[in-house]
């Protein structure tokens, strides 16, 4: 068990410093930060003062030890741009962006897991081909139209929920949430909604795959042979062997989603992490985009080891030595 | 689905056979016309009595297995004939009404014991299940019989093996604990559709003896589906033999064994390797089971038969008494020409 752990956090470790290197390495040639920071009129002494008060003097090497060795210690620097400490930036943003993919997570495992079932067990049924054609226009749809569709029909049109922003938030010190006013619930609606539409999909088919799969399986005629109720056998029986692969892509996609939620959050102006990206990307603040890069590594790293922790949790096989 | 249920006599349990088939016919319907898999076949089995069906691949012995637990596979059907448990119709019943009658009236062990079990649930867990669907149990007392249950096939330290995982069980102690659910809510019928063949030899002896001594103990009817002739020999009390979808022959296992009538059985018979005579070349029957589609006329049998004669490919031989044993074939009924 420890040879294990050990293993795994020097894999984690190994993966951090790839992409912190890969980082560093993309990031020298997105264009040079001085040129964006000082106007045309700067003369070539302020130009390298500035440049060497940055560090963007000292040779590749040195600057990238230096830069892994601060940000170990959760120093990531100084935003070019906007003067202030990157992790607190970040810090900033994370909780808006983290629970617009959490409730977009929840509501596709919601709607997926059990659209998946029936598509599975219903085959033939008209209800189950509709709901597998219009499976397909949920994957096929661009995120920014689905998300512009829904602020014209639930914004504009019905007035429901609102178009923009966050809603009011409540402070807990350590995390800013908008799920505990009511208008922060409202305004989290539709840009989960649109963010989960491809996840259920996805959700969708997969379960769907799997539950085909495992529906041809001995243990599931063996239970029909014990007289056990197709309902228990389909939901308690077939479904649970079907969870492991559903775990892995729920986890993986929640990662995704944090890093990629950039599409949904400037349609909705959703004051998270994709809104700040995009921003840094616009001025070379090369900080936030190295910073972005690691924490959206460390996220996925993180993700990885709690979804070896469920599988054994799902699957008793994978309790280790468990005699 | 218009046939009345046949009223059976219930003066008493034991007058009532375990499994009575009659006339069963399956077919599958497919894109190149309707195959049928099993024509008109018969069997009973008296309680606690085991009946060896045995055959090819391809003989439609576990087809009848899955038709009598009405799990026949889609587009598989019944089209003809009538299957009784334990004196009750099933082959009309709905698919919820059978629902109720499998596990409870019926059980059913397949071969393969490493994939039966569902494996993210403990042995306990499984049993339980089933036996409170069947009985109505409150949660300790199926504990109890789960207990009793798992003892009873044989298992050690059985108070331990409840709360395991199949992965944690070797191939024969699971098919031990397949056995235990086949027999969870007291079956009148157990279809055991190769239930050795995928064991280690020891074993395999090991889970007939326990088949046989569960069936003396609870009088539960076995229909005991296999292509061993020798596991029909030292578990059987009757053996019925199936060639292409029909019964060849049927008897006492000692008088099909010793004395077999149809041509085929006495070539299954001469198969069979024995210890005492060393002979250089396997004996074996040539050709090979006719394919559904290109069954021949006739006896099915005939273009591999040895005494085959014109009438054999123009008329179906029906199953006839020869002695204490049945047999399907002409040379016994007036002859081949």
């Amino acid at each position: 068990m420890l040879a294990f752990i050990i293993k795994r956090l020097a894999n984690a470790v190994f993966v951090m410093l790839s992409v912190t290197f890969l980082a560093f390495v993309i990031f020298r040639f997105v264009g040079d930060p001085v040129d964006q920071m000082l106007n045309e009129q700067a003369t070539q002494e302020q130009r390298d003062d500035l440049r060497e008060r940055l560090g963007l003097d000292k040779p590749f090497l040195v600057q990238f030890t230096t830069f892994v060795g601060r940000a170990a210690t959760g120093d990531f620097g100084i935003s070019f741009r906007n003067q202030r400490d990157v992790l607190d930036m970040i810090a900033e943003r994370f909780p808006a962006t983290f629970e617009l993919v959490l409730v977009a997570t929840f509501i596709s495992l919601i709607v997926g897991v059990p659209m998946g079932v029936i598509t599975a067990i219903k085959r033939q049924s008209w209800y189950a081909e509709t709901m597998q054609f219009t499976s397909i226009i949920g994957i096929s749809l661009p995120s920014f139209v689905v998300g512009i569709g829904l602020i014209l029909v639930f914004s504009v049109w019905l007035g429901w929920f609102p178009a923009f922003g966050r809603g009011d938030t409540v402070d807990l010190g350590w995390w800013t949430t908008g799920l505990l006013s009511h208008s922060g619930r409202m305004s989290i609606v539709l840009p989960a909604l649109s963010l989960s539409l491809f996840q259920i999909t996805l959700v969708m088919r997969l379960v769907r795959a799997e539950m085909l799969e495992v529906l041809r399986s001995d243990f599931i005629k063996f239970a029909r042979a014990r007289g056990i109720p197709a309902r228990s056998i389909h939901f308690r029986h077939a479904l649970r062997n079907c969870l492991m692969p559903v775990v892995t892509m729920t986890a993986m996609q929640i990662g995704g989603l944090i890093a990629f939620a950039l599409v949904t959050e400037t349609v909705f102006q959703w004051p998270g992490m994709g809104l700040l990206f995009i921003q840094a990307v616009t001025f070379v603040d090369v900080p936030i985009m190295a910073a972005y890069l690691c924490i959206v590594a460390l996220i996925f790293v993180v993700l990885n080891a709690i979804v070896d922790m469920t599988y054994a949790v799902i699957d008793p096989r994978l309790r280790g030595a468990e005699k | 689905m218009m046939v009345q249920p046949i009223p059976v006599p219930e003066d008493s349990i034991n007058a009532t056979p375990a499994l009575d088939v009659q006339g069963l016919s399956v077919e599958f319907p497919t894109r190149r016309g309707v195959l049928k898999a099993i024509d008109d076949v018969s069997m009973q089995i008296a309680p606690g009595e085991i009946l060896g069906v045995v055959g090819e691949s391809g003989a439609g012995k576990s087809i009848t297995g899955l038709a009598v637990l009405g799990l026949l596979e889609h587009p598989g059907r019944i089209a003809q004939g009538a299957i009784h448990v334990g004196g009750r119709r099933v082959d009309t019943l709905t698919e919820a009404e059978l629902t109720k009658v499998r596990g409870r009236e019926m059980g059913a062990i397949f071969q393969d014991p490493l994939t039966a079990l569902n494996p993210l649930f403990t042995v306990g867990k499984q049993l339980v299940e089933t036996i409170r669907l069947h009985t109505g149990m409150s949660k300790t007392e199926a504990e109890g019989r789960a207990l009793e249950l798992l003892r009873s096939v044989g298992i050690p330290a059985p108070e331990e093996r409840l709360r395991q995982y199949p992965h944690q069980f070797s191939g024969g102690m699971r098919q031990r604990v397949v056995i235990a659910l086949a027999l969870a809510a007291g079956p009148r019928l157990i279809i055991a559709d190769e239930p050795t063949t995928a064991l280690d030899v020891s074993i395999q002896a090991q889970i007939t003896a326990l088949l046989r001594k569960l069936c003396d103990e609870t009088g539960v009817g076995i229909m005991l589906v296999t292509h061993d002739m020798g596991v029909i020999a030292e578990t059987a009390d009757r053996v019925c033999v199936m060639y292409s979808g029909r019964v060849v022959e049927s008897g006492p296992v000692g008088d099909v064994i010793h004395n077999p009538q149809h041509p085929y059985t006495k070539g299954l018979m001469a198969a069979i390797p024995s210890l005492h005579d060393r002979v250089e070349v396997l004996s074996q029957i040539d050709g090979s089971m006719p394919r559904l589609n290109a069954r021949p006329s006739g006896c099915a049998f005939h273009p591999r038969c040895p005494h085959a004669g014109p009438k054999c490919s123009a008329q179906k031989p029906l199953l006839q008494k020869v002695g204490t044993t049945s047999a399907a074939c002409w040379l016994q009924q007036g002859g081949t020409q």
